[in-house]
């Protein structure tokens, strides 16, 4: 098994004839990922690749291929709009890849896709995979490897570091959940750490978080509580500087809240194997497993 | 993105909000100017991206039009930590009963606006929050509905007894909370809220800022933006579609994603090392900004070496490596650069690089290591 995405997912793409759209649509086929339609208001009719077709609107698409989850790849000025169009379709997952959406209009968004019952991941984020089931987004398939370890991260390509150092060792992954590092996001940690908890091919867990918030804090607080499997965490940020965005428009340390030092320090009184560099991921779980 | 206090000031007149009048100088001249038709007794306030204005010294109250000029002449071109102050706000002094704080942030624990008011305003809202949390009251708004009237008028009891102004108050919450959708703000804040002698409630100071997501579709936000209150090389980064903060250390550091930008200047750090700067190139193949976060690095006279990390998804390994060996080629390093590549096209790049004459490495600590030693 794995976590919300498998080989049962029929795949939409919104803003698939887009130039990253398409590209990744391609990558996820390649992957053997289910792409079942794609949409681009006004290209409807259309066929991508020779095999997909394309729709104008996500609810034409789901009526005709039974698509159950969805993946966008549109501008940022449009993407809150897709995420409502998805979630109004009746998809029960949705997967926003673009960064870039005004706060304010996810402060919208959310309680509508919650309304829904859909699960948004992201925005703003890489997406996620199950090695050798299914791809949705954009992590390179190539460095992940079937396995029992479970990965949640708020950043992208520090996540391809910590995979990558993990394949190479040995220790290959159920799902890899890349939550996206806006301070708004539809799944947090704690939706991930109790989905992992749940999976029984999850063994381990690995997290990953960066300063900003107070997400790790509260994560901290339910794997004390809820979670049995063996917790591995990362922390990035503990040299910048307070008050500055660090790239993810949820990465800044705000007055005296959100620092590397006091998320650390959460984690470990949870329980969980902190590293203090990517590389010590592999010593820290054979030391648990 | 920060906006200076008179443009939050002007955000919140116009949309209906009370404020007090006053107007901006950027030399003592103009500041004697204002002072004169305010008729003299006014304060003077420095407009720079910095909280703790005051006990830097950057505000000051002048009994006349020529001590308005003085002050201004000191104020002007003096640094806040750091940055310069260019601009003055010229206002009439104020005759102030009592100070309130009232505050919109989008809060990330609720998902929503939070409208925090509180009786003790007119300094570091952090610091009541941290001493007296009960001091402050919060409501997370619904943002279907909006701010309700009930809501904001129960606020406005908690903050004045008198019923003119706590509707007053209330009334000046929903336009703040119309304000902050209306202009993209990701805080919008009055402190202090004053009341005066003659009953009235006023905004005498507001910050905003303004997400910078809202900048493409806001052209009228994004004219605010005061770049000579921004460090160059970030204005110049910015330009250029990278993210770069400047930092204290020697070590310039060149990555890939911000996750993995700030785990490199963390590892800096853990070999023993100071990042000198967190850029991040982004997750787009462009050879030209790799030129560019070279340019800007080089010029950092405190950079003793360059750290290349890069972890290849979309990024490409060859358009980096190009990107490095045309930079090199359009201006000489003076110093050592170490390159990390792994990832999508590492073969492609690292033959680029060693057929221009660089060694690329393929692990991580070991790249950082060398860059320390």
């Amino acid at each position: 098994m794995s976590v919300f995405v498998d080989t049962s997912t029929r795949l939409v793409v919104q803003g698939i004839t887009g130039r990253d759209g398409s590209f990744h649509a391609k990558q996820m086929m390649e992957y053997g990922t289910n792409v079942v339609a794609g949409v681009t208001p006004g290209k409807g009719g259309q066929t991508f690749e020779g095999t997909v077709p394309v729709f104008n609107t996500v609810a034409e698409a789901v009526h005709a291929t039974q698509a159950n989850t969805s993946v966008i790849y549109v501008p940022a000025a449009v993407a809150a709009s897709a995420i409502f169009e998805a979630a109004d379709s009746g998809l029960g997952l949705i997967i926003c890849i673009t960064e870039g959406i005004p706060v304010l209009d996810m402060t919208r968004v959310l309680p509508f896709v919650h309304e829904r019952g859909a699960r948004l991941i992201g925005p703003n984020c890489p997406g996620l995979i199950s090695p050798g089931k299914s791809k949705v987004g954009i992590i390179p398939g190539n460095i992940c490897q079937p396995g029992k370890i479970g990965v949640v991260s708020r950043s992208g390509t520090l996540t391809y570091e910590i995979v990558h150092q993990l394949s190479t060792n040995g220790f290959g992954q159920s799902t890899c959940v890349g939550i996206g590092g806006d301070p708004l996001i539809g799944t947090n940690f704690i939706h991930c750490l109790s989905a992992f908890e749940a999976d029984p091919d999850t063994a381990a867990i690995v997290m990953i978080g960066e300063i900003g918030g107070t997400d790790e804090q509260h994560a901290a607080e339910f794997v004390k509580q809820k979670v049995k499997k063996p917790v591995v965490g990362f922390i990035a940020g503990q040299t910048a500087p307070p008050g500055r965005r660090m790239g993810h428009a949820g990465a800044i340390i705000s007055g005296s809240s959100g620092t590397a030092a006091d998320k650390m320090a959460a984690l470990e009184q949870a329980g969980i194997a902190v590293m203090k560099r990517p590389a010590d991921v592999v010593p820290l779980l054979k030391e648990r497993l | 993105m920060n906006l200076h206090e008179y443009q939050a000031r002007d955000i919140l007149r116009k949309h209906g909000i009370p404020v007090p009048p006053g107007e901006v100088a950027t030399t003592p001249a103009q500041a004697r100017a204002i002072a004169e038709r305010f008729g003299g007794k006014v304060v003077v306030k420095a407009q720079v991206h910095a909280g703790g204005r005051g006990k830097a010294g950057g505000v000051k109250l002048a009994k006349t039009a020529a001590e308005a000029e003085a002050h201004a002449k000191a104020i002007l071109g003096m640094t806040i930590k750091g940055l310069t102050v260019h601009q003055v706000l010229v206002a009439p002094a104020a005759e102030i009963v009592s100070e309130s704080y009232v505050g919109i942030i989008v809060d990330r624990a609720s998902q929503r606006p939070l409208l925090i008011v509180s009786a003790a305003g007119g300094i570091d809202i952090e610091e009541v929050a941290a001493k007296t949390p009960e001091k402050l009251h919060r409501l997370p708004v619904d943002p279907r509905y909006g701010l309700l009237p009930h809501q904001a008028l129960a606020l406005g009891f908690a903050l004045y007894r008198d019923v003119k102004q706590a509707r007053a108050a209330a009334d000046i919450m929903q336009k703040l909370y119309g304000a902050v959708y209306a202009v993209g703000a990701s805080l919008a804040e009055i402190n202090p809220l004053v009341t005066t002698p003659d009953g009235s409630v006023q905004a005498l100071d507001a910050k905003i800022v303004i997400d910078d997501n809202e900048l493409e579709r806001r052209p009228e936000m994004a004219a605010l933006r005061d770049v000579s209150s921004e460090a160059p090389e970030e204005v110049a980064a910015r330009e250029a579609g990278l993210t770069f903060i400047k930092l204290e250390g020697d070590v310039g550091c060149c990555v890939n994603g911000a996750g993995l930008a700030m785990a490199t200047m963390d590892l800096v750090k853990y070999y023993g090392g100071e990042p000198a700067n967190f850029l991040d190139i982004g997750g787009s193949s462009n050879p030209q900004k790799v030129v560019a976060a070279l340019r800007i690095m080089t010029a950092d006279p405190h950079v003793k070496v360059i750290l290349f990390n890069i972890f290849g998804g979309i990024t490409r390994g060859d358009d980096v490596a190009n990107g490095i060996v045309q930079a090199t080629k359009e201006f000489p390093l003076k110093v050592p650069i170490v390159i990390r590549l792994t990832g999508t096209n590492e073969k492609e790049g690292v033959a680029i690089l060693e057929r221009a004459g660089f060694k690329a490495l393929t692990d991580m600590d070991e790249a950082v290591k060398q860059a320390v030693s």
